[in-house]
């Protein structure tokens, strides 16, 4: 076989078609096992937190939002989602939480590989680099208004916090349709483990199965 | 065998210098915008709160400057130099060269505007805009065919190892980005999308930086010393094993994540691999070296690829321990891993590429360097700007990643990192001070006047 031949098919393509399928489809389909979940099988109703936004800022929140209905907690989570990577916020916040260096004591629960199987992590969001803590846990450890002081000041709540300002995600000193997105975004990340999304669960579950009886 | 063409019939010279100015422009912006990231890291941004200089975005800024404005631009103008040199066969078409020249460009400032509008897409060192990708993979192709046409002229003549990794790098860019930009993005969610997007940061140096880099070192490095190079077959076997084992390390940059760990402990073995047949090329350099280290004194050149290539051993070294899961446990996600990317991408790659230009931007402009002694700042106030960086990086690295395992206070690894932080700023400002002299000097000396006889 001619030399540059050899060269571009067998390293160029040869190699990299080799790791391709050692490093790449064989995780892949490893972890293809279980379905890829859509907005409205892992969201099939708004978050409290997003119900509580609305009445924390009406005007607001019926300017952008209208009523928080299902379509519009998707319509939040989807452009919080957007903004954390136009903002480049995975740059310095990682969204996954290791078994190592107390990682589980500090954060919460270790992440597992089907917590990801869904469209909004279509990109993931790991992340590589944690100037400030990790967010995967991030839902319910802190209250609406926190997050929105939060954003508009860091500094205001967390003193030494070096997190910019995003003063844009507001009209005035109130969240515009960007900082309501963000909020419920937060509040959403690791939703599926907190202590009040399970005890929520198993309180519906229960309702299910008493009104399954007395029919 | 025939008689070649002259060198200089072989070589669009002009288009070469265009690509080096736009290179160093965009060089000088990346910097830029990485000395605001710092300042904001010190709580010193002068931009808070205006949107377009939002530091998420500009920190995308200058990873993509930096990879596509200074990097790429560069590489193309050192094919352009060394491909029709060592081919005997000038690229495909001059047209087509200042098409891409155009195309390129065009490229990297549509991906600045769009990151800085707000509009990214969550690929590290691929953060270019979702719209721009499809562009970017048309000019890629381009130039894979402008290159490739004079390679594949060469029928059966033997090929320079310099050949062989330009060669396969042409192959792997345009696999390289459409994997790591596509699939992640519109297939793969979750930890599978990490596990190619983990391919795709590292492939993105690994298979088209790194076989540029190598390729480049191997010509320049001989026509600099005169004297052919130590090994042919340790810079052969270097190119197998960079093949082979370079592609296999992926993972590595999500160790500890929901990744399968079968996948985790593979890219810890072929890691440590890599770093051996890194030892090839180092090893290759300094034998060649040996008998000309006067050369180190006299030629600016033969200054930076050295340096370069002791970082390269202080990295490779240092990856060789860190890529363990010992190490991970406490270096993972610090500034640690900041450090050690400066180090690869600025102390290696980008030494050799100002090393390469010294050479080269007098050749292309056809006029002497304006300043000798420009140079000579610029050499020293990077190389010890560097040294400072990352050693005040990885220190930092430390500090932050032990206080994160004792459980300390999430503001106490901020405070901390502090003092480290001003160290950074001001290492950077060091190289900054020294690339704005070089890109001075070499204006300079484009604008001076011909030599008459020339």
């Amino acid at each position: 076989m001619e030399k540059l031949a050899a060269i571009l098919l067998i390293a160029g393509l040869g190699c990299f078609a080799f790791a391709g399928l050692l490093t790449g489809y064989l995780p892949v389909s490893h972890l293809s096992k279980v379905e890829v979940k859509t907005l409205d099988e892992i969201a099939p109703e708004p978050s409290l937190d997003f119900i509580d936004l609305s009445k924390r800022y009406p005007e607001q929140f019926k300017k952008y939002y209208g009523e928080p209905t299902k379509e519009a907690f998707h319509k939040a989570l989807r452009l919080g989602r957007d903004t954390y990577i136009g903002e480049a916020c995975w740059h310095c916040h990682s969204q996954f939480i290791r078994p190592v260096s107390n990682e589980d004591i500090r954060f919460g629960k270790v992440s597992w590989a089907d917590e990801y199987r869904n469209e909004m992590f279509l990109p993931h969001l790991f992340g590589t680099r944690r100037v400030g803590p990790d967010l995967i846990r991030e839902s319910g450890r802190r209250g609406n208004d926190w997050h929105v002081a939060h954003f508009y000041d860091p500094q205001l709540v967390a003193p030494l916090s070096i997190m910019p300002r995003y003063t844009w995600f507001f009209d005035g000193e109130e969240p515009n349709e960007v900082g309501i997105a963000m909020v419920a975004y937060m509040q959403w990340l690791g939703s599926w483990t907190t202590p009040q999304k399970i005890a929520y669960q198993e309180l519906k579950e229960a309702q299910a199965k008493k009104e399954e009886a007395t029919e | 065998m025939t008689e070649k063409p002259a060198n200089r019939e072989l070589v669009y010279a002009e288009i070469i210098k265009y690509h080096f100015a736009c290179g160093v422009s965009f060089f000088l912006i990346a910097l830029t915008a990485g000395f605001f990231y710092a300042l904001v890291l010190t709580d010193l941004n002068p931009l808070e709160g205006i949107e377009i200089f939002s530091p998420g975005r500009w920190r995308m800024v200058h990873t993509n400057a930096i990879a596509y404005g200074f990097l790429i631009n560069m590489f193309i103008g050192i094919l352009y130099w060394v491909v029709p040199r060592l081919t005997g066969h000038p690229v495909a078409s001059k047209k087509l060269s200042w098409l891409i020249l155009g195309a390129w460009q065009l490229i990297v400032l549509l991906a600045a505007v769009g990151i800085l509008l707000g509009d990214a897409q969550a690929i590290e060192w691929g953060e270019t805009p979702t719209w721009v990708d499809h562009l970017a993979v048309v000019g890629v192709a381009l130039l894979v065919v402008n290159v490739a046409t004079p390679l594949f002229k060469t029928r059966g003549e033997k090929l320079y190892v310099s050949l062989w990794y330009f060669g396969a790098m042409l192959v792997w860019t345009p696999l390289v980005y459409i994997m790591g930009n596509y699939l992640p993005q519109y297939l793969v969610p979750g930890a599978g999308g990490a596990a190619i997007t983990g391919m795709y940061i590292h492939d993105l140096v690994g298979l088209s930086v790194t076989p540029l880099g190598w390729g480049m070192m191997y010509y320049f490095v001989p026509v600099l010393l005169k004297k052919p190079i130590w090994s042919h077959t340790l810079s052969i076997l270097g190119f197998w094993g960079l093949a082979f084992f370079y592609p296999l390390n992926g993972v590595h940059h999500f160790f500890y994540s929901p990744i399968p760990m079968y996948a985790q402990y593979g890219a810890v073995v072929s890691t440590i691999a890599v770093e051996l047949v890194v030892f090839t090329v180092i090893v290759n350099f300094f034998m060649t070296l040996r008998g000309r280290g006067d050369l180190l004194r006299s030629n600016i050149s033969v200054r930076w690829f050295f340096v370069g290539m002791v970082f390269y051993f202080i990295t490779c070294f240092q990856c060789a321990f860190h890529t363990t899961l010992t190490f991970q446990k406490i270096i993972h996600f610090t500034d640690w891993v900041v450090g050690h990317a400066h180090l690869v991408m600025f102390g290696v790659f980008g030494f050799w590429m100002i090393g390469g230009v010294t050479y080269l931007w007098p050749k292309v402009t056809g006029r002497e360097w304006w300043s000798a002694k420009l140079n000579a700042w610029n050499f020293w106030l990077s190389s010890i700007g560097l040294v400072f960086m990352f050693l005040d990086l990885t220190g930092a690295g430390l500090v932050q990643g032990f206080l994160w395992a004792d459980l300390a206070q999430w503001e106490k690894s901020i405070q901390s990192s502090m003092p480290f932080w001003h160290g950074r700023t001001f290492a950077g400002a060091m190289i900054i001070t020294g690339q704005v002299l070089q890109v001075f000097n070499m204006w300079k000396t484009a604008k001076s006047p011909a030599p008459k006889n020339g």
